[in-house]
């Protein structure tokens, strides 16, 4: 019998310890996917953050650094420098990429580091207990947003993937979605190709991946599923931003 | 090698890390400190090594923390408001039990404060400076030749110890030139790192983190730090003394106010009175049991240092009962370093009560 479908070899045979309906466990097997494309499971370094993120190793069979809050990016580069030849990604969240590691991000990104970046986007702070992020929509309720984002004072939803594009270092920028098979099998093709950026030397690459969070949103996994559609696409548009050819 | 040469410390401190094997480096400029990523912006690319100057002195210390977790020797340096930025990455750094090294030619605060020497770190770096209840070693140069003998041992502690290190010297010991002679490194035997991160090569997995969430993990793992820090104390202590052995007064101060307070205590000897000097060279571990032993023979203590008094706190733990322990402290301020002559008269004060 031929099989099909078996779990990628870059990830443990591990239970998820994740919220139900939460994306990261689908996002975990699209990085895994395109690491064991390019055969780099044995060389690669990942650099957790903080959040619910920073679990990467639990999942992850590979060598993994942890950085401090927002800081994944400056050590990603550390790393790189010090490795050039090993693989090198940050598996950061919203709050993480957006917020307070703005400045890591940006820089690493325009410095061109030869790393790979996925940034979950699911609009909130997810460990902390559902805070307004960078990318919270305005209108969304949220701990610390509880009349929801107000524009005018919280300013606009960020959006990182078109950010990254401007920025003259990055060789890929993309934005996918986790939210339906269709988007789902659209993800594996970008993660596979921001990967190949990397493996084939050709620079910085960036997928935003935007994800659910049921238990912060306060939803069931189908609703928070289907709010992904409904209200994140609409303000974080699909697509490839950037795509420079080496 | 036996060659003299005529160098800033600054300069020195990066000839000791690249002599040292360091070969990456991260940084953000800051006065009074600049010259040593100047220096090394031009001598690693020759050697193959990495510069990058980072987008802040965040950025440097995570970078720092990336390459270290990668097994190689790298550094990173600034001053005092730039290793209040530090201070996350540092702890971050002792947690996950990470070598490296940290310059830090202190600046006067709090604040901006301004670019005159000043000791007003002592606390900040001694007493942890991050949060979570760590410590690093901490090393202070009083001359040029330390600055670049320091470094060098600096690594090799790190290594050892699996910590970052620190090197506190002020404006003056960054700034002055003098003569230098660059000896070798003296080889230590020093542990391999089979923890550094590489790839894992089917090997097993390499995990580099200060996230312990298994019931009781954490607190063995501060158990375990504590025990390294009480290895320390046992083995890393330097102190220098001069004159203590019939001294009926020490007179003690670390880095550029020791050299200033040699000064006064030799003028002291010449005019008879029994003043010998014991400098710290190592913070921390605080040379508590030399230092001790020298002002129990003396009966008193005058603690010197370019603050409102930091150092003096663990000098008085040290020798406990056993000696009176004063204080002169000068913060900084324009031309408020003290003369020879200026230390010589709280000196003679100082004595004179012994002598009553």
């Amino acid at each position: 019998m031929q099989q099909v479908f078996k779990r990628p070899q870059s990830l443990k045979d591990v239970q998820t310890h994740f919220c139900p309906g939460c994306h990261h466990g689908t996002i975990h097997r699209l990085v895994a996917d395109a690491m064991d494309l390019y055969g780099v499971q044995d060389k690669t370094i990942g650099v957790a953050s903080v959040g619910c993120s920073v679990f990467l190793y639990g999942y992850f069979d590979i060598d993994v650094v942890e950085a401090p809050h927002g800081r994944a990016p400056a050590v990603a580069t550390g790393v790189k420098r010090a490795k050039p030849d090993n693989f090198v990604f940050t598996y950061q969240g919203d709050g993480d990429l957006a917020a307070i590691g703005t400045a890591e991000i940006i820089h690493a990104a325009n410095r061109g580091e030869d790393i790979t970046v996925v940034f979950v986007n699911n609009t909130t702070y997810g460990m902390t207990g559902g805070q307004m992020a960078p990318t919270t929509l305005v209108g969304q309720k949220t701990s610390t947003s509880p009349y929801g984002r107000d524009k005018s004072k919280d300013g606009s939803p960020i959006r990182m993937a078109e950010l990254m594009a401007q920025l003259g270092g990055v060789a890929y920028s993309a934005r996918v979605a986790v939210d339906s098979p269709k988007h789902v099998l659209e993800a594996k093709k970008v993660m596979r190709e921001a990967f190949g950026y990397q493996a084939e030397g050709k620079g910085f690459s960036f997928v935003e991946v935007l994800s659910s969070c049921p238990t912060n949103w306060g939803m069931n996994p189908l609703k928070a599923n289907a709010r992904v559609g409904e209200e994140m696409i609409p303000y974080f548009p699909l697509g490839i931003f950037k795509k420079e050819e080496a | 090698m036996s060659k003299r040469l005529f160098v800033k410390g600054n300069e020195a401190a990066a000839m000791g890390a690249v002599e040292a094997g360091c070969r990456y480096y991260f940084g953000y400029p800051i006065t009074p400190q600049s010259d040593i990523p100047e220096y090394l912006s031009r001598e690693l690319p020759k050697l193959n090594g990495e510069f990058i100057q980072a987008e802040s002195e965040i950025g440097a210390i995570n970078m720092l923390l990336g390459a270290s977790a990668c097994g190689v020797r790298a550094m990173t340096s600034s001053s005092s408001p730039g290793i209040s930025l530090k201070q996350e990455g540092i702890s971050y750094m002792a947690g996950a039990e990470l070598p490296g090294v940290i310059i830090n030619i202190s600046r006067s605060g709090p604040g901006l404060g301004g670019i005159d020497a000043s000791q007003s770190d002592y606390f900040q770096s001694v007493k942890g400076g991050g949060h979570g209840g760590y410590h690093i070693p901490v090393l202070a140069p009083n001359s040029v030749q330390e600055m670049y003998d320091l470094t060098m041992h600096a690594f090799d502690l790190a290594d050892l110890y699996r910590t970052p290190v620190m090197l506190l010297g002020d404006s003056v010991i960054g700034q002055m030139k003098e003569a230098l002679v660059p000896n070798a490194r003296p080889v230590r035997e020093l542990p391999e790192k089979g923890w550094a991160v590489r790839g894992k090569s089917g090997a097993e997995q390499r995990v580099v983190k200060s996230l312990f969430l298994g019931d009781g993990e954490l607190e063995a793992h501060n158990w375990r730090l504590h025990a390294k820090y009480q290895v320390m104390k046992e083995k890393e202590c330097i102190s220098e003394e001069y004159e203590t052995a019939d001294a009926r007064l020490i007179v003690t101060g670390f880095g550029s106010v020791a050299r200033i307070a040699h000064t006064a205590v030799a003028m002291a000897r010449e005019e008879g009175m029994k003043v010998g000097l014991f400098r710290p060279v190592t913070l921390f571990p605080f040379p508590e049991k030399a230092l001790a032993e020298a002002a129990g023979r003396a009966g008193k203590v005058l603690v010197v240092e370019l603050n409102t008094g930091q150092m003096v706190e663990d000098v008085r733990l040290s020798v406990g009962a056993a000696a009176q322990v004063s204080f002169y402290g000068r913060p900084p301020g324009a031309g408020s370093l003290p003369s020879p002559e200026e230390l010589l008269e709280v000196i003679r004060k100082q004595y004179d009560d012994t002598a009553r």
